[in-house]
């Protein structure tokens, strides 16, 4: 690492106060809008991170699928179902509440004591390979890791099929019992809701 | 790493507070979208913890870099198909509310 310590510990700080902040906006922020944006810079702050670890492709693939992908895919999916409503009150938040902000601070205990007692076994700096990380991922992929590489593969081919047979809207131009020509308005606002009366 | 760097618990406390905010996210969240935004930040906080393990502890051969990247591709498929089962759902129930899910209560 080529960078003086100062430096390091000045980026390291920056970053994860704002990946700390910026996850805590992300589920504590009224608009989803802003949320989504938010989570935007955290996936950022991660990726430079990354960097901090002398991961460089890491770094590239977390800014280009995160923020590239998923960040766009979630907003496209804010703006589609993105309508104003007027959420059921629900009687016992307030002990939900409680109950999971004790949980969650109970687990972030117990996990911070792991990470501060624990003895680890850091191995010496004159092994780390540092910037040649990107040649050793390219052998582990095409050795050691070849076969979980191709099922990954196959596994975004069923995961793009499987979203656009669950996201597609059949739109047929004839009622298929009937043989009366279909409404082709917008089904969201057109049809009556199925099941939301159920209880 | 020398004693002049970065601590490993350093990154291995961040990622800790970044699952926790996950988790309460995810058990805290009405809308559907955040849910699956939070489940992104869990995902995000291990993928912190893999890398700072690969560096400190396995400088080498880096197998932890690999792990990340295919968590990160699991990710990527997670999230695409969790939106499309998002929009039949709100399709079907017109509501993005967590609360309205609840054709599996007994």
């Amino acid at each position: 690492m080529s960078i003086a310590i100062t430096t390091q510990l000045i980026c390291f700080t920056v970053l994860s106060l704002v990946v700390i902040i910026g996850a805590l906006g992300v589920v504590l922020l009224e608009s989803i809008v802003y949320s989504a944006f938010l989570l935007g810079g955290v996936f950022m702050s991660v990726a430079g991170l990354y960097l901090l670890l002398n991961a460089s492709f890491v770094a590239a693939a977390q800014v280009l699928v995160y923020v590239g992908a998923v960040n766009v895919l979630i907003i496209f999916a804010i703006m589609l179902v993105n309508k104003k409503e007027d959420l059921k009150p629900i009687n016992d938040i307030k002990s939900r509440r409680v109950i999971s902000t004790s949980i969650c601070l109970t687990l972030l205990s117990l996990l911070i004591r792991v990470d501060l007692t624990n003895v680890w076994s850091l191995s010496s700096p004159q092994n780390s390979i540092g910037e040649e990380s990107t040649i050793r991922i390219g052998e582990h992929l095409f050795s050691d890791y070849l076969l979980p590489f191709e099922v990954a593969s196959v596994l975004l081919l069923m995961a793009m099929i499987g979203a656009i047979v669950l996201a597609r809207r059949d739109v047929m131009s004839k009622d298929i019992s009937t043989g009366l020509p279909v409404d082709q308005e917008l089904i969201e606002k057109s049809s009556e809701p199925l099941l939301t009366n159920k209880n | 790493m020398n004693l002049e760097s970065i601590p490993l618990q350093a990154f291995l406390i961040v990622s800790s507070a970044l699952f926790c905010i996950g988790i309460w996210g995810l058990l805290n969240s009405r809308n559907a979208v955040r849910v699956l935004m939070s489940i992104e930040l869990m995902l995000n906080a291990v993928n912190i913890n893999l890398m700072a393990f690969s560096s400190y502890i396995d400088n080498n051969l880096i197998q932890g870099q690999v792990f990340t990247i295919f968590v990160i591709t699991v990710a990527a498929a997670e999230a695409a198909v969790g939106l499309a089962i998002l929009l039949s759902l709100y399709r079907n129930r017109v509501t993005v509310d967590m609360e309205s899910f609840n054709l599996l209560k007994w």
